[in-house]
């Protein structure tokens, strides 16, 4: 038998994907598309107070509405629930205490929604106030009162470590520079509403539950943990998602609480939540101080960096342990840098639980680096793509922190935007107002520490074959969007040889598909890929057998061409369904399982407490160049174009690559330019469409992205991750060319037209140079 | 208070009893069954629920089902005929234009009813006609050329089938 040769053809290509069609007809279904008859409306009853005792709920006359089924409360589960097993203490209603306006207190379920309505409003609830704490600042005071009573100080971590020699660094260094930056909160708006869909079986005990999640393996576990089942009661099913963008990588609430209520009122049960109920769940991206000191040689090159950074990470814990730990870990894998004292905080405050946005954690810390390094760079009088040029990492390597680096394609993101955009003959020769600045960011292709650590494979995926020679690949990775199964479904074809029509994919039913850990940390392509590989080979050496005990010779000697089986190119050979006859007649219904672990090498160290985080099999590199045009007249900041270079590794499916490395810049730039969420005593003063201002077709500009390649030894067929990476950098891109446009640098998010009038305002006001105060 | 509602959706005629509060919406998703049109935010906020009425892109979730009697409704559910894609959805499919799907009903309808109105749009007009529908997966890079590329499929239909 020989092995795959040269590409199949499968992979490399623009692939639209395998479940486009229902996308655009309207036939894919979602979790609240499935109307079945006689199923209840389930909605919420949510705290209006920020941070208050119970003194008493009481339910009685909602329960006495005729049509209302269910009403729970936070009596009718004691399990508290989390996503990391250490730092759970969430409970799906809220018990005795309230921690933040909007957290569900009740829950109903009737036969229609004003019925449901109507119950909420006959729901009383009687609180006893407590002092409650909306910044990070207010909650960290010595007098302040304790959210949790296992998290004194109100902090949910603190992360405190030095590697290398930081202070001799600054002292041997040319120049060192110290600034302080500050990113709002953010979160997803993923398009799709938080819903679930909950069947209970009262006869036989058995729960199953469809819905919005990126999660389906967690959302069984903790299911079962809160309503007290066996798992082995539980199915949970991923429909079609409406995006996720990390809202969606923890169970949230919606979920346990329809079941709860589905499991109360004996039945099926529909829970959809509002867009501003969307908005109040959360799990966005934090609020957070950072203070950044960076030491730097004449010629650019790092010596030193101290970062010392704040998040407000709302009520709950939530993934908040891991993004804090992110946020220092990846300062490292990105350039060369020995010598990083980090402190982070993550503090507990009355506000909605904040969670793992896209690019988890290293977005604003980079924000804030990529800024300082743009700053001293003009200080230095040095080419920004200079310094970075200066401080490149030497892979395969291992970072100080102990991250495995074994390819590095950011020379050439950084030559590739540097030619595209025309950087070298138009940079400093823009007219006044205009501006070009430049950044870079990284990302990992899958968490190598998973947060339920089990020991067991980071991923299995199976391939069943039957007597009608379609291939069904099953897995519990959820296609949410990002095109996973086309990629999974591409990848197995290539393997295989035949063509992707003859793949379909089962993705995400707990009853079906092996359990896979989600749809986070840009996981799937590189963990579930290589399992795939891993199971179509087994299944290619399987029909490779059958097909010599046809031909009458070894196995070893098959030649397969696509779909075709010859014992030697003058054979007329055996197509692919007399092959699959052939094996079935032996083996029966085939089902080969494919399986990935991340060596122990890529698996990070043990400097410091949690020192996994950050972590992977391989790291994705992206370069980026904005362009802007600034209104000082207005504040307006414009982005014109944008050119990213985006190192995928190997791109599997050139079309997706495009999509996700644009969607993912555009989702940097809501971020940088206009996305802010805001409170008033805890009250959501934006939770709508509107208010929260996420970027319209009338403000995005036009998005360059340039593939490249480094081809990582541990990625399948090279491939690293493409969905996050490029996050990053647009944020300190966009204001370091603000700064070149205007000479006023950002140092705060969003660059809303208010603060650059403000600022511009300011700076004109004093007397400054030709381009601004702080170049 | 219901009322006998008629009109034309998606090319039939039918008549349903309706009460008077009730969206185009959730007439269209939970009377008639038709759930390809989405519910995305609380009101006329991200253009998720576009439907065409008389050919004219309607946010359906402002729209009163009882004030479209005697009108032409089409859904994203019209749009595909004989097994066949129309060149706006393969556009989408195509070139991208929809990644997690959930915008992309709205999208469809809006550009259709773009296209219908403009079958040669400038990438301004495509800008100024899908401007009240949020996308959150694609920065909109491939939305542009997923019209721009349904328009020239369009044409060229046109063109060799000239009746």
């Amino acid at each position: 038998m020989s092995g795959p040769r040269n590409p199949n053809g499968a992979i490399g290509g623009y692939v639209p994907m395998i479940d486009g069609p229902e996308k655009v007809t309207g036939a894919a279904k979602y979790t609240a598309d499935f109307l079945a008859p006689a199923t209840l409306r389930g909605r919420i009853f949510r705290s209006p107070s920020s941070h208050a005792e119970i003194v008493e709920l009481d339910v009685s006359e909602a329960r006495r509405l005729p049509g209302v089924a269910a009403v729970i409360t936070g009596a009718d589960c004691d399990q508290p629930f989390g996503v990391l097993p250490i730092a759970m203490n969430e409970f799906p209603l809220a018990r005795h205490r309230l921690r933040y306006r909007g957290e569900p207190v009740a829950a109903v379920a009737a036969v229609d929604d004003a019925t449901a309505e109507k119950a909420l409003g006959l729901i009383k609830l009687e609180l006893r106030e407590l002092p409650a704490y909306y910044t990070a600042e207010t909650a960290r005071a010595p007098d302040a009162g304790v959210l949790h009573p296992e998290r004194p100080g109100n902090i949910e971590r603190d992360v405190d470590y030095e590697i290398g020699d930081v202070e001799g660094g600054f002292a041997k260094a040319h120049l060192v520079r110290e600034d302080s930056y500050r990113c709002a909160e953010v979160c997803q708006v993923q398009t799709e509403t938080h819903a679930a869909l909950a069947d209970y079986d009262a006869i036989r005990n058995r729960l199953t539950v469809h819905c919005t999640t990126q999660v389906p393996f967690y959302v069984h576990l903790t299911l079962a943990r809160c309503l007290g089942m066996d798992k082995s009661r539980v199915r949970v099913i991923k429909p079609h998602i409406g995006g996720g963008f990390g809202a969606r990588t923890e169970t949230l609430n919606v979920e346990i609480i329809c079941a709860l209520l589905a499991r109360a009122a004996g039945g099926r049960v529909r829970l959809v939540t509002t867009r501003e109920e969307t908005f109040i769940t959360h799990r966005g991206r934090p609020e957070q101080e950072i203070k950044l000191k960076i030491g730097m040689t004449e010629a650019g090159r790092i010596l030193a960096v101290d970062c010392e950074t704040v998040q407000r990470g709302g009520a709950y814990s939530g993934y908040g342990i891991v993004t804090i730990l992110y946020a220092g870990s990846l300062l490292y894998a990105l350039y060369d840098i020995d010598s990083i004292r980090y402190h982070g905080t993550r503090v507990l405050t009355n506000t909605p639980p904040c969670g793992a946005m896209r690019g988890h954690g290293t977005v604003n810390v980079r924000f804030a680096f990529e800024s300082l390094l743009d700053a001293m760079a003009v200080e230095l009088g040095l080419d920004p793509f200079e310094v970075r040029r200066a401080n490149l990492l030497n892979a395969p390597m291992k970072t100080a922190n102990d991250l495995l680096v074994n390819s590095y394609g950011l020379p050439e993101c950084l030559d590739r935007v540097e030619r595209a955009s025309g950087w070298r003959q138009r940079k400093g020769k823009l007219p006044k107002g205009r501006g070009l600045g430049m950044a870079c960011s990284h990302y990992v292709s899958g968490a190598s520490k998973p947060v339920n650590w089990t020991g067991e494979p980071h991923a299995t995926v199976h391939l069943k074959l039957d007597f009608d020679g379609a291939i069904v690949l099953l897995t519990g990775a959820p296609e949410i969007g990002q095109g996973s199964s086309t990629v999974l479904a591409q990848l197995a074809a290539e393997v295989l040889g035949v063509d992707i029509s003859r793949i379909r994919v089962v993705a995400g039913d707990s009853e079906i598909t092996p359990k896979d850990n989600g749809a986070y940390s840009s996981r799937i392509t590189v963990m579930v890929g290589n399992a795939v590989v891993d199971a179509a080979g087994k299944l290619r050496r399987l029909l490779a057998t059958a097909a010599a005990r046809e031909l009458e010779i070894d196995p070893e000697d098959v030649e397969i061409e696509g779909e075709m089986f010859r014992a030697g190119s003058q054979d007329q050979g055996l197509s692919f369904e007399e092959v699959v006859t052939a094996a079935v007649k032996v083996a029966g219904t085939i089902t080969v399982s494919g399986n990935f672990s991340a060596p122990a090498e890529a698996q990070g160290g043990k400097k410091y407490r949690g020192a996994t985080v950050g972590s992977t099999v391989a790291y994705s590199y992206a370069a980026l160049v904005v362009e802007v045009e600034v209104d000082e007249e207005t504040g307006q900041v414009t982005v014109e174009r944008v050119w990213v270079a985006h190192d995928c590794g190997k791109a599997l499916n050139r079309l997706a690559v495009e999509g996700q490395v644009q969607g993912s810049v555009w989702m940097g730039m809501g971020q940088a330019m206009s996305e802010e969420t805001g409170y008033f005593d805890g009250l959501p003063l934006v939770p709508n469409m509107l208010d929260y201002r996420v970027p319209t077709i009338a403000d995005s500009p036009p998005i360059e992205v340039q593939i490249v390649e480094s081809n990582d030894p541990l990625g399948p067929f090279g491939a690293k991750e493409a969905g996050e990476g490029s996050l990053a950098a647009f944020l300190p891109a966009l204001t370091n060319a603000v700064a070149d446009a205007i000479g006023w640098r950002a140092t705060e998010l969003p660059v809303t037209p208010d603060r650059v009038f403000r600022a511009v305002g300011k700076s004109t006001a004093g007397a400054r140079g030709p381009r601004g105060r702080s170049l | 208070m219901s009322k006998v509602l008629t009109l034309t959706l998606n090319g039939r005629e039918r008549e349903d009893a309706v009460a008077d509060n009730v969206l185009l919406l959730d007439y269209l998703r939970e009377v008639v069954g038709l759930t390809g049109t989405k519910t995305c935010c609380d009101g006329g906020e991200c253009g998720a629920c576009t439907v065409l009425v008389d050919d004219q892109p309607v946010l359906s979730c402002l729209c009163l089902a009882n004030a479209l009697d005697g009108r032409r409704v089409e859904t994203i559910e019209a749009l595909a005929q004989n097994g066949r894609l129309a060149p706006i959805q393969r556009g989408f499919h195509e070139k991208l234009g929809a990644q997690c799907g959930f915008c992309t009903p709205g999208l469809i309808m809006a550009s259709e009813g773009l296209l219908r109105r403009n079958p040669r749009p400038t990438e301004d007009d495509i800008r100024a006609a899908l401007d009240s529908n949020i996308c959150r997966c694609t920065g909109y890079v491939k939305i542009i050329e997923a019209v721009q590329w349904a328009a020239q499929i369009a044409g060229r239909a046109g063109e060799a089938d000239p009746g």
